[in-house]
């Protein structure tokens, strides 16, 4: 028989349904989109140190945007949204992605240093080009894809700090205004893939609460239409 | 001293032991009380034997040469097995034919996941019985043991196999696009699914029906509203998934299905019905199944065939699940 088999998920199945919510930069947007389709997000948008809110309804869980997959995957959370960059960097995780939210829009580049030829270079000389990345498996499909060799190099903190001070030829990035690569005195090179928001949900939670996930997904449908 | 295992393998010690023991007997119990004979095959066959079942798991599963330079590979489901056996051993015989294991199979992880490489099935294979009687009797065997098993929550998804290829075929879609639009039904990417058959030229309406038509999940309400989608493919389908109803009505086992038109299992055997099995207490998938009716050919003998497996260690977890859930409700 089929399925994948991967590690047990513990999934509650009574009460309100539990939406995974991204702390950073999609919170504000996503607090928006559940605004707009009537719940109240006045508790998630206080201070309060809390993780999980409590609103008529639906249960709000915050948390990191690249755990969400993980927690929809096991069941913990029944649904979640997180950005497109991250559930194509865990393709390997089954989730349902049902929505393309809208916003949170941006592009994942290949950028290098201004004026700066060592990614050709490096590519031409030595057919190799090292490239430092939060995203190395989007990276390595994307070098994999246009036929390049490429050292992918994991790193966790500011990206742009890699090529300027020689770690890496290039990055691969997320780039929303751009703002950040000017600064750093880097600039786009190639175009990777385009990402926003997703609306995901757990495969068995999509079974089982079918009405109550459909309903949902109706309701933030319009938003985005609107 | 530790000595480690490989990731994706594990040891069983007493307590758990005795409780999946308990669990194998009731599962077995309920087969053989139906008629399903217990068979074993052996764990490692010749790679050619396997491909020939499903040549699309070949690629996940473990293979190493024999003393004298075979290539063989340990079994990664137990279906592929039981229809070579019983091409070999039971060719002759008056279908239909009742088998049913307990066995342990092999497929390739990915690291860190936490996925099983070596990981226990129990199931039940019906071999001769053609749809839509030989169907309904797997789904209720399939119900007497979850029931055995005390998930009595546990819900029944129903679909079809043969749905999206031929729909997308009456589409006019060739078969190098389809299969890229199949990969992401069964991933259930809707935006890449929507993505995927924009770039393809068909109308606007054929989009939406297949996007629409994954959505359908519920009551027979379902084949109602595919059926206003419209096309020869979705007649097909859920006429055939309305008979399939229909004779699980008459033997009284039709209230936990639930009609899922996106259902879409990944491996290459599958025709006509297929099945899949959840329980609220747990996350994941606890086992699925449904009919083969081409397998048995690949080994030379024609005969229709359904069954479906459940994994061990899931059925397990989930019973823990619910036993824990009931004392708080």
């Amino acid at each position: 028989m089929s399925v994948e088999v991967a590690g047990m998920g513990h999934a509650k199945s009574e009460g309100p349904l539990k939406l995974a919510v991204p702390r950073g930069a999609l919170l504000g947007e996503t607090l928006d989109a559940l605004d707009a389709i009537g719940v109240d997000t006045g508790e998630a948008r206080g201070d309060s140190r809390s993780l999980i809110f409590e609103t008529p309804g639906l249960t709000l869980v915050t948390m990191r945007p690249s755990d969400v997959p993980t927690y929809v995957e096991a069941g913990a959370a029944d649904l979640g949204i997180t950005g497109k960059d991250v559930l194509l960097e865990q393709s390997d995780r089954v989730v349902y992605e049902l929505l393309d939210l809208g916003y949170g829009r941006c592009r994942m580049v290949l950028a290098g240093r201004k004026g700066d030829e060592s990614l050709g270079e490096a590519e031409r000389r030595l057919g190799m080009m090292r490239i430092a990345t939060k995203y190395p498996r989007v990276a390595v499909r994307h070098f994999e894809a246009t036929g390049r060799q490429v050292e992918v190099i994991e790193v966790k903190g500011s990206i742009e700090l890699a090529p300027l001070i020689g770690l890496a030829d290039g990055i691969v990035d997320l780039v929303a205004t751009g703002r950040t690569l000017e600064e750093n005195d880097l600039e786009v090179r190639e175009e990777i893939l385009e990402c926003s928001a997703r609306f995901v949900a757990n495969r068995v939670a999509h079974k089982l609460r079918a009405a109550e996930v459909d309903e949902l997904t109706a309701r933030l449908r319009e938003t985005v239409a609107s | 001293m530790i000595h480690p295992i490989p990731p994706g393998t594990r040891d069983v010690l007493p307590d758990e032991m005795r409780e999946l023991r308990r669990l194998h007997r009731t599962m077995i119990d309920v087969f053989e009380s139906r008629g399903f004979g217990e068979v074993a095959t052996p764990a490692i066959e010749y790679d050619e034997v396997l491909a020939r079942g499903d040549g699309r798991t070949a690629d996940s599963a473990y293979r190493f040469f024999g003393e004298r330079g075979d290539l063989l590979a340990l079994r990664s489901d137990m279906t592929v097995p039981i229809a070579r056996l019983v091409a070999s051993r039971y060719a002759k015989v008056e279908p239909p034919l009742r088998l049913c294991y307990l066995a342990n199979a092999f497929r390739a992880v990915r690291p860190q996941r936490g996925q099983m490489r070596e990981f226990a099935q129990a199931g039940v294979e019906l071999i001769g019985a053609p749809a839509p009687g030989g169907t309904a009797e797997v789904v209720e065997v399939l119900e007497a043991t979850l029931d055995a098993v005390g998930l009595d929550r546990a819900v029944i998804g129903l679909g079809d196999a043969d749905l999206y290829r031929q729909l997308l075929a009456e589409f006019g879609i060739e078969e190098g696009a389809r299969d890229a639009v199949l990969s992401r039904l069964a991933a259930h990417d809707l935006v890449g699914l929507e993505e995927e058959l924009s770039r393809l030229e068909i109308g606007d309406e054929q989009v939406a029906t297949c996007v629409a038509l994954s959505q359908l999940r519920g009551g027979g309400e379902v084949l109602d509203e595919a059926r206003s989608l419209g096309g020869a493919a979705v007649e097909r389908a859920t006429a055939r998934i309305g008979e399939t109803i229909a004779a699980l009505e008459a033997r009284g086992v039709s209230d936990r299905v639930q009609i899922d038109l996106g259902l879409l299992r990944d491996l290459g055997y599958y025709s006509g019905a297929i099945l899949e099995v959840y329980d609220p207490a747990l996350g994941h998938v606890l086992g699925g199944g449904g009919r083969y009716d081409e397998l048995l050919r690949r080994f030379g003998v024609d005969l229709p065939a359904a069954g479906f497996a459940l994994y061990l260690e899931r059925v397990h977890v989930a019973q823990m699940e619910e036993s824990r859930e009931g004392e708080v409700r």
